[in-house]
């Protein structure tokens, strides 16, 4: 057996081989990913995560590029996750996103990776996060995770970034669409991409617009603006300054502003407006530790990545402790109409828990030994 | 059954292609046809469009951990970039990389071409099945995926 430097050991290394590999093996969720993630834990936490989403075509690669130039400009190292949805029908994918992003090739401190959805919903999102950690132990600054902004799927997985970036161009006549798709909610920084174009500015009032509405209801539901800050400080906040660095000194920390998300006009292809998506980021990644919003999100962070993992986890457990047969069986059964949904699940709990307690009988055995 | 959503959805071992364009000529048709081919049998296709060297396609390969590298070529010009893609690759320790190669190329040059490691060359008039089933044959006798 040749004995070659681990793997986890040579990502936190900076070998970019070990980390290609590494992403390669989370996706097809093989236990030496699990292993190398496990070792690499301990150095995760330290990136600024972005999340990047929009309907296709809204110029979100393009996007992604010039920002992280700005970023290498600004000395940070960069990751890029591009995912693209997987053919539902073929299994196969295209994945175009390098296209826009070949200008950082010959740079290391740029490194991108193309992922495909592959159709597990659960799935996809573990293994996004567990890329998103393989690029943090590899020492990146920013990591930006790029996805068409098209299903739950998709916003649960940007969701789970530090800062969110909602991609509109105008033109697409798909403001309401965002806005149904509950897009708004989870925005940090708005962009409208394409600025050049007609509709540009129509496409941001509609942002304001819609935004403005949301924060009344957000009021209304809480009795009132749970600080009142003043109109002009809150319209000030309006253009992406942390509204915290405004708190006096006797506000107390655990009170903090609420965030407003800027809306920003951009011209990607040109560069036009990405300083100040960036001067956002910061402030936002600012404003998250300096409000300790940070501990908060990373917690939900977290605990939504353990309830997946359970999931998945538990899932193929039953259907492995229930066997093939026996699952075919029951899925024939449901749709056959002689069984319900759920009590296939409960006769494939039943099953797994029939292993495990033999495992636990084993192990009592073992023990009297 | 084609409405079914594939059984290749749940399958973890994906066959992965970079798709590259080297050289100057801007004609990537082709390139395009086969790269959604390959989509179409169930592979992920990485496309890095067009005027690509080859430090830039095998960087890419590397980010991406490709299995497979196709380069489309029509300019004439593979006796210069494909020795230098075949040498960046070992340079990286990634010959096992396969290879092939699609475009015009002149019947003499074949054989230099598979000598250099390319173990397909498909010209025009090529079925896209033939290049999809090459790749599933070729990466099977190389043992498990990426193992």
């Amino acid at each position: 057996m040749t004995v070659e430097p681990d793997l986890a050991t040579r990502v936190s290394a900076g070998d970019r081989r070990a980390l290609a590999r590494l992403i390669t093996w989370i996706e097809e969720d093989d236990p030496r990913a699990h292993a190398a993630l496990a070792a690499l834990y301990p150095r995760t936490g330290r990136a600024h995560i972005v999340g990047v989403t929009g309907a296709p075509g809204t110029g979100k690669s393009t996007l992604v590029s010039a920002l992280a130039a700005e970023e290498r400009k600004r000395g940070r190292t960069v990751g890029i996750i591009s995912i693209d949805p997987s053919s539902p029908f073929s299994g196969g994918a295209l994945l175009g996103d390098r296209i826009r992003m070949m200008e950082h090739i010959a740079d290391p401190g740029v490194f991108m990776r193309s992922m495909a959805s592959r159709g597990s919903v659960g799935g996809l999102s573990v293994a996004t996060s567990d890329a998103v950690r393989a690029l943090d132990a590899f020492g990146r600054d920013v990591v930006f995770v790029e996805t068409v902004g098209a299903g739950q799927a998709e916003i649960d997985i940007v969701r789970t970034a530090h800062s969110v970036i909602v991609i509109e161009a105008p033109g697409l006549g798909d403001e309401i669409q965002a806005f149904k798709a509950g897009i708004l909610e989870i925005a940090d920084v708005f962009v409208v991409n394409k600025a050049d174009r007609e509709g540009a500015d129509k496409t941001a009032n509609a942002l304001k617009v819609m935004l403005d509405v949301g924060n009344t209801m957000k009021q209304r539901r809480s009795g009132g603006p749970a600080r009142v800050v003043g109109p002009s400080a809150a319209e000030l906040a309006y253009h992406g300054a942390p509204a915290a660095g405004r708190a006096g000194p006797h506000d107390p920390p655990e009170d903090p502003v609420e965030w407003r998300p800027p809306i920003l006009k951009t011209v990607a292809a040109e560069r036009r407006g990405v300083l100040e998506v960036v001067d956002a980021l910061d402030a936002h990644w600012r404003h998250l530790r300096e409000s300790g919003t940070i501990t908060q999100r990373e917690r939900e962070r977290v605990e939504d990545e353990v309830r997946q993992l359970l999931g998945r986890t538990l899932t193929r457990r039953c259907i492995e402790a229930s066997g093939a047969e026996r699952y075919a069986a029951l899925v024939d059964a449901v749709t056959a109409r002689a069984l319900d949904p759920r009590g296939a699940v409960e006769a494939l709990i039943g099953a797994w828990r029939g292993v495990a307690r033999g495992v636990a009988r084993g192990a009592q055995r073992k023990e009297a030994d | 059954m084609d409405r079914i959503p594939n059984k290749n959805m749940t399958e973890t071992k994906k066959i992965r292609v970079l798709i590259a364009k080297p050289g100057l000529d801007g004609h990537d048709r082709g390139a395009k046809v086969v790269a959604r081919a390959l989509r179409d049998a169930g592979m992920e296709v990485i496309y890095t469009g067009l005027r690509q060297t080859p430090e830039m396609i095998v960087e890419a390969s590397l980010q991406e951990d490709v299995d497979c590298i196709g380069l489309s070529i029509l300019s004439n010009a593979h006796g210069a970039l494909f020795p230098r893609i075949v040498e960046l690759l070992r340079a990286e320790g990634r010959s096992d990389i396969l290879l092939f190669a699609g475009g015009i190329f002149p019947d003499e040059d074949v054989p230099e071409i598979k000598r250099l490691g390319f173990r397909g060359v498909f010209g025009p008039g090529s079925d896209t099945r033939d290049i999809a089933e090459f790749i599933r044959t070729e990466i099977a006798a190389r043992g498990p995926v990426r193992g």
